[in-house]
């Protein structure tokens, strides 16, 4: 059976709107984070990492529920567009992107905490808006542990697995990745497709990591040139 | 503050641009598991620079970071003239980028991703991108720095960074400035240079300077007024003279370099030569010295301060010099520091006396040697006891 290449365009775009969403939503949290001395803070930090500890059928089956007629705000959103989040593209990325919170926020966070606070006080001393420090000094100071966020959500989302199968099923099109596509074709002995589709699976997360790490040497050879 | 006056008259620039005083009246506690330290001090400065004197500890970079509004007091008010920076009761407590402080901090903290020029014209994105690059090239100019507009400040040298830094808040004509020991690591031909450029561009700015330091050099180059911080309080203040040529206090004499402090019970006074006479406790009924008259009668407790530079060492008895003090011992130890020789000669007490190295080599000074401690009468500076 040959390579499903609508599986692949499904996640591929499933991937770049999950670390999209993620860089606009990771990096206030990531900030607030590093820069919060509330008391409570290490909740917010430990709800953050859930996703890394809990199995992803136990998150998907969360999501589902959440997302369903029987709660509130599977109601609103029935009620906003008429059908229900569960099983459509959007639903994934809801799933997807809580899924993936913590592999962007965690090196956003390490990167902004790692940037001097005295040049943030420079900046406020020196008449900067807060959104012009962060702008002009957080994040370029803090571009390499962003790019590795970016990177780390995009490569999660590629192979995640039991959240979509729990929020999206696996319908072709719409919500059928390319772990799901491996998983049918083993589950109807198509062991060749299978190999083939996890082979180009793997080259593809392969070649981003050794993008990100790569770019990072890079960046920090540059550093110690300097 | 008749004194901050007199002090101020003399230097008071003429430039119109003078801000008026800082009055700074303020209390914060900071507690930590490990410490407990309240900052509780009043003063008013003008125009010109203060220095802010103590050892580490002392709370000069809290002050400093209450000022610019990177820490909030807990109680009192700042303002500069007419304008408040921070009031507890009427709930006025300006953010940082609208206090017009400029604030030169220890670590300096450049921008090290942008170059020199993009570091120095960082707080003038509110003009025209003229003007910006007109007082840039203006600033970069007068601190010699022009050269290196296009380095990254990652890249240059220390003293450099320091001009940089320096260049990138005046050039955004603050009403105040802030130096948080901003030349503590510089070689001292470069540090006289940076001093004489701040000083220069003070002349026409004539806004009140608050510098931080610990260096006892810097605080004779540059005030007109000092202030001294001991455990978040003013300990004394006065012109540099005043304060650490005859301080009033020990905490004030340790800070302004006095080796030998020992304490005294007055002996006797001669008010008709304007001295006294001071016990001091030691081995075998320990030593007299005779010291300047000052308040206190026979049987006052004080303490004597005596720097070690100013002892004189003598290898025989000496006679026929006009120095009273002369006191018989021992040397016990001898230690080379860079240039200077520091021997801690026995006698009833132990002293601290400085030499040169000419003076120990032709002395032929080596521990055990017989010699005589030679003391002025107004090199015994007296104190009072805590």
């Amino acid at each position: 059976m040959a390579i499903d290449w609508q599986t692949f365009r499904l996640t591929l775009l499933l991937a770049f709107t999950v670390s999209l969403i993620l860089l606009a939503l990771g990096l206030p949290i990531a900030y607030w984070i590093a820069l919060s001395r509330w008391r409570w803070k290490f909740l917010v930090e430990a709800c953050v990492a859930l996703p890394i500890v809990l199995p992803p059928t136990v998150l998907g089956f969360y999501v589902l529920v959440a997302l369903g007629p029987q709660s509130p705000l599977g109601r609103w959103w029935i009620s906003l567009t008429g059908h229900t989040l569960a099983f459509t593209f959007t639903g994934l990325v809801v799933g997807s992107i809580l899924y993936s919170l913590p592999f962007a926020v965690q090196p956003f966070a390490a990167a902004f905490s790692a940037v001097d606070r005295k040049l943030i006080a420079a900046s406020a001393t020196l008449g900067a808006s807060p959104f012009r420090t962060f702008r002009t000094i957080t994040v370029p100071l803090s571009a390499a542990g962003i790019v590795t966020g970016i990177a780390l959500s995009f490569a999660h989302t590629m192979g995640e697995f039991g959240v979509v199968l729990m929020v999206g099923g696996n319908i072709p099109g719409i919500t059928r990745t390319i772990s799901i596509d491996i998983y049918d074709r083993v589950q109807s002995s198509d062991y060749a497709g299978a190999n083939q589709t996890a082979l180009i699976l793997l080259l593809i997360c392969f070649a981003l990591l050794a993008l990100v790490y790569g770019l990072n040497r890079r960046a920090a050879l540059m550093e110690s040139w300097k | 503050m008749t004194e901050i006056d007199s002090v101020n008259a003399g230097s008071a620039p003429s430039g119109p641009r003078g801000a008026g005083p800082l009055r700074c009246d303020i209390g914060k506690r900071l507690v930590s598991r490990s410490s407990d330290f309240t900052l509780r001090l009043a003063f008013e400065i003008w125009p010109g620079f203060t220095i802010v004197f103590g050892g580490s500890g002392a709370g000069k970079t809290t002050l400093l970071d209450c000022i610019a509004g990177i820490m909030t007091p807990d109680e009192g008010a700042i303002d500069i003239g007419t304008r408040f920076l921070f009031h507890s009761d009427r709930k006025i407590n300006l953010p940082i980028r609208d206090r017009r402080c400029g604030y030169v901090f220890q670590s300096l903290a450049l921008f090290p991703h942008l170059t020199v020029q993009q570091n120095v014209s960082y707080g003038l994105a509110h003009l025209t991108t003229e003007e910006r690059s007109r007082r840039t090239a203006a600033i970069l100019e007068a601190f010699r720095i022009a050269p290196l507009a296009r380095r990254r400040a990652r890249d240059i040298s220390g003293g450099e960074s320091q001009r940089v830094a320096l260049a990138r808040t005046l050039v955004t004509d603050p009403e105040l400035l802030l130096l948080d020991e901003p030349l503590a690591a510089l070689d001292r031909p470069t540090k006289a240079q940076i001093l004489d450029d701040l000083r220069e561009w003070n002349r026409t700015h004539g806004i009140p300077v608050l510098y931080v330091t610990h260096s006892r050099e810097e605080v004779f180059a540059l005030g007109e007024r000092v202030i001294v911080l001991d455990a978040g309080r003013i300990v004394a203040e006065g012109t540099p003279h005043e304060v650490l040529s005859a301080p009033q206090m020990e905490t004030v004499a340790q800070l302004a370099g006095f080796e030998n402090i020992f304490d005294a019970v007055v002996d006797a006074v001669r008010p008709e030569r304007g001295t006294m006479t001071c016990q001091i406790a030691g081995e075998a009924g320990g030593i007299l010295l005779e010291t300047p008259l000052v308040r206190g009668g026979v049987g006052a407790s004080l303490r004597v301060g005596i720097r070690a530079g100013d002892i004189l060492l003598a290898t025989t008895p000496p006679t026929g010099l006009s120095a009273r003090n002369i006191i018989p011992g021992r040397i016990q130890s001898m230690e080379q520091h860079d240039v200077m020789v520091s021997a801690q000669v026995k006698s009833r007490v132990v002293m601290e006396v400085h030499l040169t190295l000419a003076a120990r080599d032709s002395l032929e000074l080596a521990p055990g040697k017989e010699v005589w401690l030679v003391i002025k009468t107004h090199s015994c500076h007296l104190m009072q006891r805590p």
